[in-house]
């Protein structure tokens, strides 16, 4: 008798749990079979009056039926669980392709990342960078740049003079002297160095007051200047493209004996001529030269011991060239929508 | 300097060198040709013919009817110039030629009358008028008997030529002449020269006798020279002559004046002639002027000169500036007959000083500052004479009248040859090296290793061994030179720390979303006094000869070349942006010219805190924005600890929004809003700006990074409301918490301030979040109960804080 009744509502309880639609109707059927009050507790009461043969078999039917009616309910209410959950995840459904909260970031100038670029490859080749004064004495901008008082090629760069012996630096050459005095005569020296020079000029589409140079120097036993021109290679494949060449043409510079100035080859047409280069297939870049034996001398090297080169370079220049950038006054402006189209340079 | 292709013919053989292949040469020896102009260029068309008769227009006044021989037939022509006559050899534009600015000559009727062409005047031809001589200026060419009927006129106008013009730096000053250049060309293409020594058909009586010299300046003046010249006829100079001086750029005047320009161009040595009749007397004195002495010039002007301009004389008055310009009582007119000429050697800086002081630079002060070929100046005075006997019917009296040494010895350099190479990294054999040398005119000779060099006086710009080093490289060319790597000492190079801790600052600021700005060191005066960290009240550095008041003073402050920046986006619609700069500023010191140089990094900020979206509009930047920017700064930096701002008072700033930034207990820099007056006179939003000295805040690089191991005992947390009067700081609160909160108190954050009805009127409640840690042990509560109302007390007694209910 029982055991038809435990049967009876092991039917029962199933169904009843398969059909129920939701966690309460499944709460309630849990109680309703599974409660202390309910039909399977009062099986198990009433369970005294059985034989001693039937109690066992009796007792276990109950507690299979009990187990498997708390199992379907588990099963249930994870599958109830989930379903809730899908449903409610589908009412936190958003437009992803609303844009997201981004972290506004500044852009770097274009000049210090072209000077950074420069710093880092010479740091690679051995290169220290030195800093000088922007405010210099006239001997370090020019005499000991041998560049005595009356020389004519001071004409070739007009100065902001504050008195007749200070001045604003021309070019960022007194930074050598200042280095080599440093090292008292002895090498090697190997330095970059980048700053802020000033001319007298107008500002105008390619003329600016004030500007930036990256000078170069190194000075050692044995320096030629077939070293110069190796280590030109590598700036020039660096900073223009692996399949660049370099020409050097003799030029002058009071500092450096011999003087040249050096090309590379197009990067636009790659040499065979366009308006890059006006059609010669070479754009100048930069000068350089042997240090010249008198500025050695007067920074306390020995020229019969020590020869070295130099070479300086705009990076306003090479900016202009590389990104074809038509006026030097942009890098003063700041003009943001400038600034932004080189975040990445 | 202009170099004619046809007149360089005259001492090299140019044969299978085109103009372009020479200018490339040239400009890969180190002088660079910076264009060359074909003066012929897009002319057709053009011949030489013969006016056979010229007579007036029936219609037209002004017009002649001209019958011109072309050679091959005789045209008519109808003729407006004033000058055209019967007899004359004539350019003509025949029908279908083509003339300047590409103009096609058409068979025409003037009218009524047929002309086939046009008689050109050298304009026409495309002629600068510039330079296009007096007697041509107002009407057609008219051609020397000498020229053939019916020729291409072009080769007699020299309009078949090509003019190279040459960048004549300082050290190429020996091209500043024909003669030079032949020499570096004749090197370069490794051809020789031609150079014929001047012919002085001298006549007997001694120039001594008519003119003596005497130098009161014999440092500043190693040589001069006079001669004396009687008879001449003053009219125009040769065709040929005239052509080449235009073709230089040079104007002709008249056979005198042209021929000593014309020396000048070829020999590199000025000349000045002397009206002789108009001298004053029998000699020349060249001295010192007297301060205050006064000479009119050949162009009108009355000069003052000073006592350290050379001035030449007649031995009582100046009749020239030496070097510089003749002297107006002097100068050689139409109608005179004798004449003294002059080829002296003048010391450069002396010259360069009085052409600059006096601004009267010519080409022969020019040549004088470059420096000339010292064994040439009597030479130059003899090709005068020749030429103008040739073509002024001068008589050349004997000799020249002189004072100082006419020619010097050259200089010698002795040097291993093999220097070259090991200065250049090339292997060039002896043979190579003497040759270079040799095609440049040099005289060589090599004992063993020493090589011994004799430069002439014409390359004054080769006095050392690098310099032949330099002459071999540029003649050999560097294209054949290797590129290596340097074999010396290998060294290690890096940042500095400073570099290091600089370029992390430009990042961080990046980050926090300022882009980066370069702006102006030279400022307004006004401009350059403001906004200075700390301003000692000295004027600004300025420069002694400002380009214009914008750029004329130094800046002492970053700020208000930022402000600029912020007006112009301000001005183009772009009213959010936050920028920063890291630069000089110069802060003058008492009794030095020199200011002393700092690093220092400033920013601005105004407009949205982030971008528009569609969340909403974002807050405006305001005070707590820039303070943010600085204080992220110290703790990236490692500084923050010994930080504290206190309210400030600044010129152009927020009397209220203030602050300065304070490192151990001295100011570095500040914070703050823009002043409300300045943002309205600058246009601006409300505006925040910061400068910090950087420089001096990293001078000693940064802490050592110190590791502590991970906690292993759990920290406690307090919060703590605390009213005080409004007037109190939330920096003093933090400050009474921390020392008494010492050694267990790990931090401290503030994290409300309450103004309000629930507070009196005259209060704030301040809330912060305190944190207890022992690394040895878990804290009880009753420690940390000690610790805190220790805290709380402190603030009471100090601050008058209360803990609020």
């Amino acid at each position: 008798m029982l055991k038809e009744k435990l049967l009876e509502l092991r039917e029962q309880a199933l169904s009843n749990i398969g059909s129920a639609d939701g966690l309460k109707a499944l709460q309630e059927a849990q109680i309703r079979f599974l409660g202390k009050k309910g039909p399977i507790t009062e099986v198990m009461k009433s369970m005294g009056k059985l034989s001693a043969e039937e109690r066992p078999i009796v007792g276990q039917l109950a507690n299979e039926v009990r187990k498997l009616i708390a199992a379907k309910i588990e099963e249930k209410k994870a599958d109830l669980e989930a379903k809730l959950l899908e449903l409610k995840l589908e009412h936190e459904k958003i437009d992803v392709t609303l844009p997201g909260r981004k972290i506004a970031t500044g852009s770097p100038h274009l000049l210090a990342s072209i000077i950074q670029e420069v710093e880092d490859l010479f740091i690679g080749l051995g290169f220290s960078i030195e800093e000088g004064p922007e405010v210099e004495q006239d001997y370090y901008n020019f005499e000991a740049l041998n560049l005595p008082k009356d020389h004519p090629a001071r004409d070739m760069q007009d100065s902001f003079y504050i008195t007749d012996e200070i001045l604003m630096r021309t070019h960022t050459s007194p930074v050598q002297a200042h280095t080599l005095e440093k090292h008292k005569g002895v090498g090697p020296v190997k330095v970059i160095c980048p700053g802020k020079v000033y001319r007298r000029d107008n500002d105008d589409a390619t003329h600016s007051h004030q500007f930036m140079q990256i000078e170069g120097l190194y000075v050692d036993h044995n320096v030629r200047l077939s070293d110069l021109k190796g280590i030109l290679t590598v700036f020039a494949k660096h900073m223009f493209g692996a399949d660049r060449e370099i020409r050097l043409r003799p030029s002058f510079f009071p500092f450096t004996e011999p003087s040249v100035e050096m090309d590379i080859s197009c990067f636009r047409c790659g040499g065979h001529g366009c308006n890059v280069c006006k059609g010669t297939g070479w754009i100048e870049i930069l000068g350089a030269g042997m240090v010249h034996p008198n500025v050695l001398r007067m920074s306390g090297f020995d020229p019969s011991e020590y020869t070295g080169f130099a070479f300086g370079m705009g990076p306003e220049r090479i900016a202009m060239l590389k990104y074809g950038i038509e006026d030097i006054r942009h890098f003063y402006t700041d003009d943001i929508r400038f600034l932004k189209q080189f975040d990445r340079a | 300097m202009l170099v004619s292709y046809n007149w360089l013919q005259d001492y090299i053989d140019l044969g299978g060198v085109t103009p372009e292949e020479l200018a490339d040469k040239i400009t890969n020896s180190g002088i660079e040709v910076e264009h060359i102009v074909y003066p012929g260029e897009g002319l057709k068309g053009i011949v030489v013919g013969k006016v056979e008769s010229c007579a007036q227009h029936p219609e037209a006044e002004k017009l002649h009817l001209c019958q011109v021989n072309l050679g091959t037939e005789t045209v008519q022509i109808v003729c407006g110039a004033p000058n055209v006559a019967a007899g004359q050899k004539v350019p003509v534009a025949t029908v279908g030629a083509r003339i300047a600015n590409n103009v096609k000559i058409k068979r025409a009727k003037l009218r009524g009358e047929i002309s086939n062409g046009m008689i050109c005047s050298l304009d026409e031809l495309g002629f600068d008028h510039n330079f296009v001589p007096k007697e041509y200026a107002d009407g057609i060419y008219v051609f020397d008997d000498e020229v053939p009927v019916g020729a291409d006129a072009l080769p007699y106008l020299n309009l078949d030529d090509a003019i190279l013009d040459l960048d004549i730096l300082v050290n190429s000053a020996h091209c500043m002449n024909m003669i030079g250049v032949a020499y570096e060309v004749g090197a370069i293409l490794d051809r020789p020269i031609q150079l014929k020594k001047p012919v002085v058909a001298e006549s007997d009586q001694l120039a001594s006798e008519k003119i003596s010299v005497s130098v009161d300046a014999e440092q500043m003046v190693p040589y001069y020279g006079a001669r004396v010249m009687n008879g001449i006829k003053v009219a125009p100079a040769p065709r040929w002559m005239q052509l080449r001086l235009i073709a230089a750029g040079v104007r002709p005047i008249s056979n005198v004046v042209d021929v000593s320009n014309y020396v000048m161009l070829e020999y590199g040595q000025p000349l000045h002639t002397f009206d002789f009749d108009q001298f004053g007397s029998n000699h020349v004195l060249v001295r010192f002027a007297g301060d205050h002495e006064e000479i009119t010039t050949l162009d009108g002007q009355l000069r003052k000169l000073t006592d350290e301009d050379l001035l030449i004389t007649n031995g009582k008055k100046g009749v020239a500036v030496a070097g510089v310009m003749g002297g107006e009582n002097t100068e050689v007119s139409s109608d005179t007959e004798n004449v003294l000429l002059e080829a002296a050697v003048f010391d450069p800086i002396s010259i360069r000083k009085t052409a600059a002081r006096l601004q009267l630079r010519s080409d022969a002060s020019s040549r004088y500052e470059k420096g000339l070929d010292r064994n040439r100046v009597a030479l130059a005075a003899d090709r005068a004479a020749e030429l103008l006997i040739q073509y002024a019917h001068a008589t050349v009296l004997k000799g020249i009248v002189e004072a100082g040494e006419r020619t010097v010895a050259e200089h010698q350099i002795m040097m291993p040859w093999q220097k070259i190479n090991q200065v250049l990294g090339s292997e060039f054999a002896r043979e190579q090296i003497v040759g270079i040398l040799e095609r440049l005119n040099f005289k060589v000779n090599v004992e063993g290793e020493i090589m011994q060099v004799s430069v002439p006086a014409r390359r004054f710009d080769v006095t050392i061994p690098e310099d032949l080093v330099e002459e071999v490289g540029r003649i050999y060319g560097y294209n054949h030179i290797p590129a290596t790597l340097p074999e010396g000492t290998s060294s290690h190079a890096s940042l500095t720390p400073y570099q290091k801790i600089r370029r992390r600052v430009e990042g961080l600021m990046n980050g926090m979303g300022l882009s980066q700005a370069y702006t102006y060191s030279l400022t307004s005066k006004e401009s350059a006094s403001s906004y200075a960290v700390s301003n000692k009240g000295i004027e600004p550095t300025q420069v002694i000869w400002p380009m214009s008041e914008e750029h004329a003073a130094l800046r002492q402050s970053i700020v208000p070349q930022l402000i600029n920046v912020a007006q112009y986006h301000l001005n183009r619609q772009m009213p959010d942006i936050k920028f920063y700069e890291i630069g000089k500023v110069f802060l003058p010191v008492k009794g030095e010219a020199r200011p002393a140089e700092e690093e220092h990094l400033a920013g601005i900020i105004t407009g949205k805190r982030t971008e528009r979206n569609w969340e909403g509009d974002p807050d405006t930047v305001d005070f707590f924005s820039v303070k943010g920017i600085v204080e992220t700064l110290f703790d990236s930096l490692g500084v923050a600890n010994h930080i504290t701002y206190s309210p400030s008072k600044r010129e152009g700033m927020h009397p209220g929004q203030t602050a300065d930034i304070l490192l151990n207990g001295e100011v570095i820099g500040y914070i703050g809003a823009l002043h409300p007056r300045v943002q309205k006179n600058c246009g601006l939003n409300e505006t925040f700006v910061f400068e910090v000295a950087i420089e001096s805040l990293l001078r000693h690089g940064e802490a050592a990074i110190e590791y502590h191991g991970l906690p292993r005992f759990p920290s406690t947390t307090r919060d703590i409301a605390l009213v005080v009067k409004r007037t109190v700081a939330a920096a003093d609160l933090d400050r009474v918490i921390r020392e008494n909160g010492t050694p267990l108190l790990k931090s401290v954050q503030l994290f409300d301030v309450y103004e309000g009805s629930h507070v009196a009127a005259d209060e704030k409640s301040m809330a912060f979040s305190l944190v207890y840690f022992d690394p040895e042990r878990t804290l009880t509560d009753d420690e940390v109960n000690v610790v805190h109302e220790k805290i709380v007390s402190a603030c009471a007694e100090q601050l008058g804080a209360e803990l609020r209910g």
